[in-house]
């Protein structure tokens, strides 16, 4: 399968302290990859920088392009969006413009058609569509949130924790999007809590300690890791 | 006071409101998206004033040395900044818009302003000299510290305030300068004399204020603009990019101020230090909307209008004393309401 974004000797520090050191990742072109980790494993702050908000050393390459220099907005342009862990939603603006802004910088011409799309996918978001993005409850912010960056029609999707602090019944929504999403074509790469959760729909994982890559491999190979299984998925066997 | 003097009175403050209000929604536009607290918003007032005034003279602006400057200093500072993902289209582009157009600009100005030209040429030259320098001042001085803290944002905005007066008395002198109006008649209107400028003042100021209306809730610049402001990082996330935002947001305050001026320069005699205090009272009609509401900053800017005629026909000699209190009870007041939030 043919490779889509490859980072190699990618580190990340916040000042004098290194919270990403020397880690190295390769997405393929379709598919979900997960990365999984404790909390300050540095997931997100891997994501962020992957995204170009925030700066890195090393080399980031998508689609056979070099954008390690490159500014957001040019990795949006290019096909890259974040569902951050925030969220980052304007919240005193409507559910619509939200969505409209999602193709501010990419898929403009088609926003009608990619308006639709989202509102077809999640139907909760039309009904709301006047509604401000404040007013949302946090499973609707959070459909918000991905509808937005979907907006955009991107080639490769990175979401941060999408099933973070959410209701049971709207984690296995989340994920079934996710799933469709992953079946649609989309390259996705998933930073989820829920390590055995994100390994069942994920096809590849790396497993993050100490801001480092520990272990990698197929998802299914991963699940059935005895050490990451007591480390990562809350089971002693 | 009778209600020929109470007219008078709100007339005068309506006047003077419309241009605080223009100036308020600056602030809070230049606050909202870049977290900036201008200081120097007032200047472009006086520069846009005093070069439309000169024009109007027949003399050259020494505000032309300024554009020029700012323009090389830009340009200079992108070569740097992008030195290793230089393309030629975008050298090209550098060369164009920071180098030739602005000393085209201050070559087309030299062998005009000698000419009596029409009033509608002039305004627009002006504008055209004075409204590039607010972006070129955030590229040189706001950009490279973007992720400062606010208080470093403000001091280096004071930093642009006290150069922009110095340079200000060195192109236009210590003397004061009034434009002609555009329309030099009056009317009566019950027992009150408006003029036609006054007109002019307000009804600008309402164009504007609809025309931001407009491009705020209507158009996506606008709104890529106000979600910058809502929410920076959610904004860079679909790709609008804080320096543009920055770059357009200093755009339109150069604007608003260098039309302000303009727009006064035939009301109120002009002095390179004029802006300073225009944009005060400006700022405190922001402060009363909490950087944060436009409606509220434009009601602020009428009431402080309203208060400054008021207090200026009762206690002259207090009047900017007066003025300035309001800030106290309205404070107060906002941290009683305005418990603190954290950004979304």
């Amino acid at each position: 399968m043919s490779v889509l974004l490859t980072a190699t000797d990618l580190s990340v520090s916040y000042g004098k302290v290194v919270a990403v050191h020397n880690i190295a990742i390769e997405l393929p072109g379709s598919g979900i990859v997960t990365l999984i980790g404790a909390n300050g494993a540095g997931k997100s702050t891997t994501l962020l920088s992957l995204m170009g908000v925030l700066p890195a050393k090393g080399k980031v390459m998508f689609d056979g392009i070099d954008i390690t220099r490159s500014p957001v907005e040019e990795r949006v342009e290019m096909g890259i969006s974040l569902v951050s862990e925030k969220r980052d939603l304007f919240s005193s603006m409507s559910v619509e413009d939200n969505l409209r802004l999602g193709c501010y910088r990419r898929n403009r011409s088609h926003g009608g058609e990619a308006l639709e799309e989202v509102f077809g996918r999640f139907p909760r978001l039309k009904e709301r569509r006047h509604q401000l993005a404040a007013t949302l409850s946090g499973g609707e912010r959070q459909m918000l949130a991905m509808g937005r960056a979907l907006m955009a029609r991107p080639r490769l999707l990175m979401l941060d924790e999408p099933s973070l602090g959410l209701a049971p019944l709207i984690v296995r929504d989340i994920f079934r999007i996710v799933t469709d999403l992953k079946d649609s074509g989309i390259a996705i790469l998933l930073i989820e809590q829920n390590a055995r959760a994100a390994l069942e729909v994920a096809s590849a994982g790396y497993v993050m300690e100490l801001g480092e890559i520990t272990t990698h491999g197929p998802a299914g190979e991963l699940i059935n890791d005895r050490r990451l299984i007591e480390s990562y998925l809350g089971i002693r066997q | 006071m009778d209600s020929t003097i109470t007219l008078f009175l709100v007339q005068d403050g309506l006047i003077n409101g419309s241009i605080y209000a223009l100036l308020a929604v600056a602030f809070v536009l230049l606050f909202a998206v870049t977290r900036i607290i201008f200081v120097a918003q007032g200047d472009f007032v006086a520069y846009g004033g005093l070069t439309f005034a000169a024009l109007q003279q027949g003399s050259v602006p020494g505000s032309i040395w300024l554009l020029a400057g700012l323009g090389v200093i830009a340009g200079i500072l992108e070569f740097l900044r992008e030195r290793h993902t230089l393309t030629r289209p975008r050298i090209l582009g550098i060369l164009a818009g920071d180098f030739i157009a602005p000393l085209a600009l201050v070559g087309v100005v030299i062998l005009v302003a000698p000419y009596d030209m029409p009033y509608l040429f002039d305004m627009a030259l002006a504008l055209a000299l004075v409204v590039p320098m607010g972006p070129y001042i955030y590229r040189i001085c706001f950009r490279p510290m973007a992720n400062a803290s606010v208080l470093v944002l403000l001091i280096g905005s004071v930093g642009v305030h006290w150069l922009m007066i110095g340079l200000g008395l060195l192109f236009f002198g210590a003397e004061g300068y009034r434009a002609a109006p555009m329309f030099g008649a009056n009317f009566v209107v019950g027992p009150v004399l408006v003029s036609a400028q006054s007109l002019l003042v307000m009804g600008a100021t309402l164009a504007l204020l609809v025309g931001f209306y407009l491009f705020f809730g209507r158009t996506l610049a606008g709104k890529a603009l106000m979600a910058a402001a809502v929410n920076a990082r959610g904004a860079s996330l679909v790709g609008i990019s804080p320096s543009f935002s920055g770059r357009t947001a200093f755009l339109m305050a150069a604007f608003v101020g260098a039309i302000s001026g303009i727009l006064i320069s035939p009301l109120t005699t002009l002095y390179y230090d004029s802006g300073f205090l225009i944009g005060l009272k400006g700022f405190v009609a922001a402060i009363v909307a909490g950087f944060a509401s436009f409606p509220l900053a434009v009601a602020g800017a009428i009431a402080i209008g309203i208060a400054e005629a008021v207090s200026a026909f009762f206690a002259s000699a207090f009047k900017e004393v007066i003025v300035f209190s309001l800030i106290l009870p309205v404070l107060i007041w906002r941290s009683i309401r305005a418990p603190h939030h954290e950004e979304d």
